[in-house]
């Protein structure tokens, strides 16, 4: 928990146009995510979009998401996100880069 | 009617700026497509710029280019849990009226490139996201479709210019998803802070600059790098592994930079700054076996979107603009040859590059990925006992220098056989040679 204010903190800091209510990226099937020991979208976005949540499964939230497209290549072998980029303008929008 | 062009340019990186320019400048109808709400804001560099490739599309680059500083020192650093050993190169030689490379805020430079190909009469349409190629019966690439209102649009050939995520390229089969251990996951922070500071720790005067490459326990025995580089009046922190490591080993990308920042070596360098941004991105490391095909029917890859990067020597940018180039090149003689860009003849953007310093340097090193992948002791164990050695060495306790000399070896040889130690420096030494 401690972790996760540290990077809403970083996140705090970077310019988001939020495509309200269309996230551009998508957990296919949650149940499936039940009966995935790693979980490695978990610990692997630098952004925390994903977070292992009471039932055991994943929960996506993207507004805070980088476009790095890191959680697409951990899961590939379970092929259980459905990933694109926001609508052209959306999404992260980096002064410096 | 559907709109034709000679060439649509997917991507407003270097790689497509490149593109972009070189084809506007010859001429030709060129359309190029950005999804950001400018160019630049999906893009992240460390960043070092390297000037020789820029100087070849746009010669007088350095009379606007919004540059931070140029580099006069080059450091490289490999850390233990509260200390470093490393080599600095400085040379006043680096303060010439034309300097060989630059540290750059990737935003600006990018929307300084896009003024240029405007001036040059390219065509760049900004908050657009292709999201489709368009192929004719035979399979050729004829145009794209975006996610705005007007359906299609075609050209003669399209070049896909669009980063380290390539959806175009897979999506078509034109390119497999990446593995794990072929892509780094990069990090990085802007902080700024008054230039003075940066003067004063790095021992700089007016726009000179310092970069700091960094190896040693700050991955956690993770195969990455980090950096430390010095801007106008800001400093980037970042760090860097392989995404197969993140999926293994269980640390945060964003706790690996927390931890680096709060490194005691680094720390007082970054004391007092105000962090103004926080990026993450990919970064191709596969190197020369995971290039994909280059070119089709009607297509050509550049850039990182081809996994053209030299992660040994953090060299990425300027793979993408020589690669930009030389396609946008291959295809202004093919125009004026009156060939159509079939993949026969686009072939001849292969045969450039594998005749340039790109496939060559990435043909060098090509067994260097795989090095790294299976040797994780670069990464663990040899940072905690080289500068252990160093700590012995240089602690004056009178010990006798023979004796200190013996402990070290020990030490080494403990961590790591003499055989293992010999292989790895033998297999390090084919793999750069
Ligand atoms: C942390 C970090 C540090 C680095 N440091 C250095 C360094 O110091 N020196 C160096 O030379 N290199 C460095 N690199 C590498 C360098 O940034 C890349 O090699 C370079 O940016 C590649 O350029 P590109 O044009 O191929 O791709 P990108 O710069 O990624 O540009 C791709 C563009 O395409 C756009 N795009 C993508 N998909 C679409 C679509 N479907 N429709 C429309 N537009 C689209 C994107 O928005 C983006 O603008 C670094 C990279 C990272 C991540
Ligand atoms: S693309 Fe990157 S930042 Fe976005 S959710 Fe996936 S891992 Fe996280």
């Amino acid at each position: 928990m401690n972790m996760m204010v540290k990077v809403e903190d970083k996140l705090y800091q970077n310019r988001y146009i939020v495509d309200e209510s269309r996230p551009h990226i998508r957990i296919k099937d949650a149940e499936s995510c039940t009966s995935c020991t790693s979980q490695a979208c978990t610990y692997c976005c630098p952004a925390a979009c994903y977070s292992r949540n009471e039932a055991g499964s994943v929960t996506l939230i993207t507004d805070g998401c980088l476009e790095c497209g890191t959680c697409r290549v951990v899961c590939q072998d379970k092929e259980n996100i459905q990933w694109d980029y926001p609508r052209g303008g959306y999404g992260i929008s980096y002064k410096f880069g | 009617m559907v709109e034709k062009f000679d060439a649509i340019v997917i991507g407003a990186g270097p790689s497509g700026n490149a593109a972009t320019y070189t084809l506007a400048k010859a001429g030709l109808n060129v359309l190029q497509l950005e999804r950001g709400e400018y160019p630049g804001a999906k893009n992240v560099q460390g960043g070092i710029m390297y000037a020789a490739e820029l100087e070849k599309i746009i010669p007088d680059f350095r009379d606007d280019c919004p540059t931070e500083r140029h580099i006069i020192e080059q450091r490289v650093w490999l850390l233990g849990d509260d200390n470093y050993i490393g080599t600095n190169y400085r040379s006043d030689a680096f303060n010439t009226d034309r300097p060989n490379r630059y540290t750059i805020i990737r935003a600006n430079i990018d929307k300084w490139f896009s003024e240029k190909i405007r001036a040059a009469g390219g065509l760049q349409i900004c908050e657009t996201t292709v999201t489709e190629l368009i192929r004719d019966g035979a399979g050729k690439v004829i145009g794209v479709r975006t996610d705005r209102e007007g359906g299609e649009i075609h050209a003669d050939v399209v070049i896909m210019a669009d980063g380290v995520n390539a959806l175009l390229a897979k999506r078509t089969g034109f390119q497999q998803e990446a593995a794990p251990e072929n892509v780094a996951l990069a990090v990085k922070e802007i902080l700024f802070i008054d230039p003075e500071l940066i003067q004063q720790r790095f021992g700089l005067k007016d726009d000179e600059g310092v970069v700091i490459e960094i190896m040693g326990k700050v991955t956690k025995g993770m195969v990455g790098t980090a950096f430390l580089y010095t801007n106008k009046e800001s400093l980037t922190i970042g760090i860097g592994c392989l995404i197969s490591d993140f999926k293994a080993g269980n640390c945060p990308p964003y706790k690996m930079l927390e931890d680096l920042k709060r490194h005691p070596v680094i720390k007082p360098l970054i004391e007092g700054a105000e962090m103004k941004e926080y990026a993450a991105h990919m970064i191709p490391e596969g190197g020369y076996k995971a290039v994909p095909q280059l070119y089709g029917d009607g297509w050509m890859v550049v850039g990182d979107a081809a996994h053209l990067n030299n992660a040994a020597h953090r060299e990425g940018s300027n793979l993408a603009m020589a690669s930009g180039r030389m396609a946008a090149e291959t295809v202004i003689e093919l125009k004026q040859s009156g060939l159509a860009p079939t993949a026969a003849n686009l072939a001849e953007y292969k045969r450039k590059m594998d005749a340039s310093f790109v496939m060559k340097d990435l043909k060098k090193y090509r067994e260097l990925p795989g090095i790294m992948h299976n040797n994780k002791q670069f990464f663990g164990a040899y940072p905690d006992v080289i500068t252990a050695a160093a700590h012995n060495w240089f602690t004056v306790d009178s010990v006798d220098k023979k004796t200190k000399e013996k402990e070290i070896m020990a030490s080494f040889v403990k961590k790591r056989s003499v055989f293992g130690l010999v292989g790895d420096a033998l297999k390090l030494v084919r793999a750069v040679r």
